[in-house]
């Protein structure tokens, strides 16, 4: 029996799991994946524990239940891997051999990086919603606090999702308006970027959105550390800014073990060939999901558009043909917008994200960049999607490479 | 695109002031680009960031990061900061003759 081995039983591990055990011969292969936890969490769905649209338990599935019975599921972390051995160390010292080895280990916060961050403030007055528990007690603080400076930092990029600190300062915009106190809280956007978003046709539209909502951007800010004590950020070239309530996007990187594996670069994230998804370092090892150090967005539509690519690239490789440079950094995000209404994105490594319609056979098309309330139904809809379809490997009817069609430059 | 004479030499430019080839760097260059930038003469330290920079892009294909400026070339971030103020990642890397450093998604 020849063996492949998933680490990380996320998103992204969760569909390799499911595509391979559907297209490889069982008699031959042995397919197995390891996570440190037995909890799937629909990752997507923490934006809305804050405000009370979502509550713990409606993000959270036994991981069990979305991988097939014919794959040998072990619940463990990983202590290290050897790639020139071919073979992981389990923590409780047992060794798994492979042939193939799949990295979907994800990408997690590490607001340790940051001096001041987790210190005297952390889930006092400061907060992230990029962890379960940040979610959790975010929604606690929000429910009783009575207005001020909220201020929404980025330390640096990339991040998982990058459109999620936005939809939360939309979605604050709209939580605070319906309390009734939208007019005593000051809210602002910190970012390392230029302006509002990564490219530069979605900075403006988006930009725009801030300025109608009355957000205020302050653009090219490197937090250097959190003055905790007396509530102010200090970034690295001495520009302070105060706050009330600072909810922050830590410094995301990948896993842990990828740094005691000697397998990342300086963030964690793996050396990847950008369009066949096969590590830059070793041959038999294939990368997807967050753990990748690509330029393509980290999201939950992106790792689904890798899946399809990774598969044939795989079936490819075991019969010794050349790989496919299928995999062109294709991404597809609804952004909540507040007030029920949401946009949407599409674009890829090549093109931005371009105003227009996006067309989707059997449901109609939704407006891109465009605020609808059409998107926002799209949006809340994904979780149905997520647990249903897209974690199943199943066929969506979007393609993973990106289509110009209805798109205006 | 843009041509400008710099210390001696025809140097291509994109249209935000970033050289368009390596090539035609030199160190003449280097220091005539600082001053276009408000950073006057180069000192050492900023000739420790700089070289960490070219000799980085010759194996990475890319300008590095402020992280990666930081955890590889051993450089502290509030340094970099004081000797290239305002971006440094964008500055040095203008002045090291590469390209405008790419946007993450
Ligand atoms: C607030 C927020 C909003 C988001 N919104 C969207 C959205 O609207 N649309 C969208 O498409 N995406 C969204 N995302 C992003 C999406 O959730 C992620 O991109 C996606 O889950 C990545 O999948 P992954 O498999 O790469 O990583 P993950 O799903 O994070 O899985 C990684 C797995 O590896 C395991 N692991 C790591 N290290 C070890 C170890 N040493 N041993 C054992 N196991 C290990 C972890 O336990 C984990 O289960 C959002 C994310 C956040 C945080």
């Amino acid at each position: 029996m020849k063996k492949i081995l998933i680490l990380g039983a996320g998103t992204a591990g969760t569909i390799m799991a499911n595509k391979l055990s559907q297209n490889l011969n069982h008699e031959e292969w042995q397919i197995t994946i390891v996570d440190k936890h037995e909890t799937h969490y629909y990752q997507p769905g923490f934006l809305f524990i804050p405000f009370d649209i979502y509550s713990r338990n409606d993000v959270v599935k036994p991981k069990r239940d979305y991988i097939p019975t014919s794959v040998e599921m072990i619940l463990s972390s990983v202590e290290v891997i050897e790639p020139e051995n071919n073979r992981v160390k389990l923590t409780d010292n047992r060794i798994l051999g492979y042939d193939y080895l799949i990295l979907a280990t994800g990408s997690q916060i590490k607001p340790e990086e940051t001096v001041g961050l987790k210190e005297g403030g952390w889930y006092k007055n400061i907060f992230e919603f990029y962890t379960p528990e940040g979610a959790v007690e975010l929604q606690k603080f929000l429910k009783h606090w009575q207005g001020g400076r909220l201020v929404l930092n980025i330390i640096e990029m990339p991040i998982k999702c990058p459109v999620a600190p936005l939809e939360f300062l939309f979605l604050a915009d709209w939580w605070f308006t319906e309390k009734g106190i939208r007019d005593k809280v000051d809210i602002t956007f910190v970012t390392p970027l230029p302006g509002a978003f990564t490219k530069p046709r979605a900075a403006q539209i988006l930009g725009s959105f801030l300025e109608k909502k009355n957000i205020n951007l302050v653009a090219e800010y490197n937090t250097g550390s959190v003055d905790w004590e007396n509530n102010k950020l200090v970034s690295f070239d001495e520009q302070e800014i105060e706050y009330d309530l600072l909810v922050t996007i830590p410094t995301n990187m990948g896993s842990d073990l990828i740094e005691r594996s000697g397998m990342g670069d300086e963030l964690n994230f793996v050396p990847t060939h950008k369009h066949t998804l096969q590590s830059k370092k070793y041959e038999n090892v294939f990368v997807i999901g967050d753990a990748t150090d690509l330029p393509s967005s980290k999201a939950g539509s992106v790792a689904h558009f890798q899946a399809d690519v990774l598969m044939e690239n795989f079936l490819r490789h075991i019969d010794g043909l050349p790989l496919l440079e299928d995999f062109d950094g294709h991404a597809n995000c609804f952004i909540e917008s507040g007030f029920g209404k949401g946009l949407l994105i599409d674009f890829n490594y090549d093109v931005e994200p371009l105003p227009g319609k996006f067309p989707l056979p059997g449901v109609g098309p939704f407006s891109l960049l465009q605020e609808t309330k059409m998107n926002h139904w799209g949006k809340m809809m994904f979780r149905w999607v997520y647990w249903n379809l897209l974690l199943k490997g199943s066929e969506l009817p979007i393609e993973a490479q990106m289509n110009m069609a209805g798109k205006m430059r | 695109m843009p041509v400008k004479e710099i210390a001696g030499i025809q140097v291509d430019f994109d249209d935000e002031g970033f050289m368009t080839n390596p090539d035609q760097w030199t160190k003449e260059v280097a220091q005539a680009l600082a001053k276009e930038e408000g950073i006057g003469e180069l000192t050492d330290g900023h000739w420790k960031v700089i070289d960490f920079m070219r000799n980085d892009f010759k194996e990475k294909g890319q300008p590095p990061t402020i992280r990666r400026i930081n955890k590889v070339g051993g450089v502290p971030t509030k340094d970099l900061y004081t000797l290239f103020p305002k971006g440094p990642a964008k500055k040095a890397a203008k002045i090291a003759g590469l390209g405008k450093p790419q946007g993450c998604v």
